[in-house]
């Protein structure tokens, strides 16, 4: 089974109160933070490993990213993926959820045959969930998000997708794009020999000119949407506390309510 | 010199410390409270390839230096000085079976024991022999087709969970060390079962167990090095060991420090955090250095075996200052956390218990000096 995984380097959750960003560009300044895959993206390399584990086949990562941004395909190495593969160009940058899905998608055309793609539900820094479904249609595949089990039975694929309060059995036929929850396994550590081998190998870089796109799809240019402002909310402050005897509280609340024409 | 380490090593210790953050530091109060056998850390260390580190690949391991090794146990020490302890005890049966083996003892031996499918031990300590290593007791009678091995040994770190055990001999009383023999003993030999579990201060979950060995019948093959030899093979063991438990010992003196410096930046009292005392700096600073200085000892001990140099004195002093370290170390982080330091919500009384073993196993404080001295008045 070939199965492609893409995966995201983020910066580290622990570290993002150091996160800034940049008042031009508005994206975020990624410098001097330590940077992890993306962990539901770990989650869909450890499915992907799994599944190679039980039927056999061969797991290819593609990361799109700085160069820095090798440091997480080596760490996908290291755990046990076959190959990896950087997307990596200045004409790139900026790029947002249609644009990245774009030239992940031009990627995995020149990949040729496949079965299956994973990737994580979304990324902890942006946290659109859009990648993955932009991917799907560009490539014109099924897709499956937010699954939290999965089973590969010949051409077919059967899916747990996660909802509010119940699970949707979902089937597909192959290939498709499923995207990942947390719950569908527990990520392993890379092994001294994993993270041996991992050094040893060659990560694939890929450029604009090597995917053959057309650059204005691609980076800013490419992206349909611009960011206006980031920013922390403030946090609600003052409230009210009303007390005294339960009958009289409630005939408090309901005028304060109405007064604030909230009923 | 270069104090830089690899890449390699880099890349390893980044892992090594995920797991250790995650996995081993959190359980590392309970395991001790309750006493039990951490077997799910060990899993993971096998997982992880960590007991092979040392190994050449041709036995099922990575072939990396002691100084990796050395890197590796102390983050797994400073995480959880059981399992540390448990890793360390296990470079007891490799070390020597990688020194003194024959090619046909290191295929049978070593690769398990490199994949971490089974633990190993060593065996010399008895009721009379410990730092008297040549009135070791347990005999050794030569037969026909091997030998016969009767007496108890005890306080044997990774006793009964080990499959692979280096057992100290004497095939000659008379002779006194001169008669030690060195035999590889699999668990399961008839003759060869396991006495009491014992009690300790700290570290109630490491493995500390008797050995029996009643006509316990060892064929020729299992023999380690040559006959009446084994003080040499004891000696060798030790003197790496002593690394090995010096960094142990170096693990928990940074725990107790990091969880002491953290303590004195949170604890306010006269309205200042207790960090900007100058009585709590100068014990902090003077934590911080003998740390330090530790490190670099034993450093320096594992760069010089890994390079085929004379590393024993270095061994042992490295052990006897980071044992010592460990010690005063912990005794100042219960200080620095007051009442609150003494009692058992808080980790630094643990660490108060197990640093006092490293004063003791692996030769007390008294035998590295005596080491040391006999090292320095010939030089």
């Amino acid at each position: 089974m070939e199965i492609i995984v893409c995966i995201k380097q983020v910066p580290d959750t622990e570290e993002l109160h150091k996160v800034k960003i940049n008042s031009e560009t508005r994206t975020l300044i990624r410098e001097g933070i330590k940077n992890i895959i993306n962990p539901f993206d770990e989650n869909a390399i450890e499915e992907a490993l799994r599944l190679r584990e039980k039927i056999g086949g061969r797991v290819t990562v593609i990361s799109m990213g700085p160069p820095q941004a090798e440091t997480s395909l080596r760490k996908a190495l290291a755990m046990g993926v076959d190959r990896a593969i950087l997307l990596s160009d200045k004409s790139f940058a900026g790029s947002d959820t249609l644009a990245t899905s774009y030239t992940l998608a031009m990627a995995i055309k020149k990949l040729g045959k496949f079965d299956l793609i994973l990737s994580g539900k979304q990324a902890i820094d942006g946290d659109t969930a859009q990648v993955g479904p932009g991917l799907a249609e560009w490539l014109n595949l099924p897709q499956i998000t937010y699954a939290r089990k999965i089973e590969v039975n010949e051409k077919k694929i059967r899916a747990e997708r996660t909802l509010e309060d119940s699970f949707e059995l979902v089937e597909s036929p192959l290939p498709a794009l499923i995207t990942v929850t947390k719950e569908i396994n527990e990520p392993r550590y890379p092994s001294l020999k994993g993270v041996l081998r991992a050094r040893k190998e060659k990560i694939i870089i890929w450029t604009a000119k090597d995917l053959k796109i057309n650059e204005k799809r691609t980076g800013l240019e490419g992206s349909a949407t611009r960011v206006i402002k980031v920013f922390t909310p403030p946090s609600p402050s003052g409230g009210e506390i009303i007390s005294g005897e339960t009958s009289k509280v409630a005939e408090n609340l309901i005028k304060k309510l109405e007064e604030h024409r909230i009923i | 010199m270069d104090f830089s380490l690899s890449d390699e090593q880099k890349a390893i210790l980044e892992v090594v410390e995920e797991v250790c953050e995650k996995e081993f530091a959190p359980q590392s109060s309970e395991i001790s409270e309750k006493g039990e056998f951490p077997l799910q850390n060990i899993k993971k260390l096998a997982e992880l390839d960590l007991f092979g580190i040392t190994i050449p690949e041709e036995y099922g391991g990575s072939g990396m230096d002691l100084l990796t090794w050395v890197l590796v146990s102390e983050r797994i020490s400073k995480a959880c000085a059981t399992t540390g302890l448990i890793f360390g005890a296990n470079l007891l049966c490799t070390y020597p079976l990688l020194r003194f083996g024959t090619e046909e003892q290191k295929k049978k031996f070593l690769p398990p024991l490199a994949r971490g499918e089974s633990l190993g031990a060593f065996a010399l300590t008895e009721p009379e022999a410990g730092s008297d290593a040549g009135n070791v007791q347990t005999t050794a009678k030569k037969d026909k087709d091997g030998y016969i091995l009767n007496g108890n040994k005890i306080f044997i770190t990774n006793g009964e969970v080990a499959d692979t055990y280096i057992v100290i001999a004497n095939m000659d009383k008379k002779r006194g060390a001169r008669g030690l023999t060195a035999f590889i003993v699999e668990k399961g030999r008839e003759g060869f079962s396991f006495g009491q579990h014992f009690n300790k201060m700290g570290l109630s979950a490491l493995p500390n167990v008797e050995l029996i060995f009643n006509n316990c019948k060892v064929p020729l093959e299992n023999l380690l090095y040559k006959e009446k030899r084994g003080f040499r093979v004891a000696m060798e063991t030790f003197a790496a060991g002593r690394i090995g438990v010096g960094i142990g010992a170096l693990g928990v003196a940074e725990a107790a420090f990091e969880k002491a410096k953290e303590y004195s930046k949170e604890r306010v009292q006269f309205g200042k955090p207790i960090s900007s005392f100058e009585a709590v700096q100068h014990m902090l600073a003077d934590m911080a250095t003998k740390i330090e200085a530790s490190k670099n000892l034993l450093y320096y001990a594992a760069w010089l075996l890994d390079r085929g140099k004379p590393f024993e004195k270095f061994a042992s002093m490295g052990k006897l200052y980071a044992s010592e370290t460990a010690m005063e170390v912990s005794i100042k982080a219960v200080q620095i956390f007051g009442g609150y330091g003494y009692m058992k919500d808080y980790p630094v009384e643990r660490y108060m218990r197990e640093a006092k073993l490293f004063e003791i196993i692996e030769g007390t404080s008294e035998i590295q000096r005596g080491i040391i001295a006999n090292f320095v008045l010939k030089e």
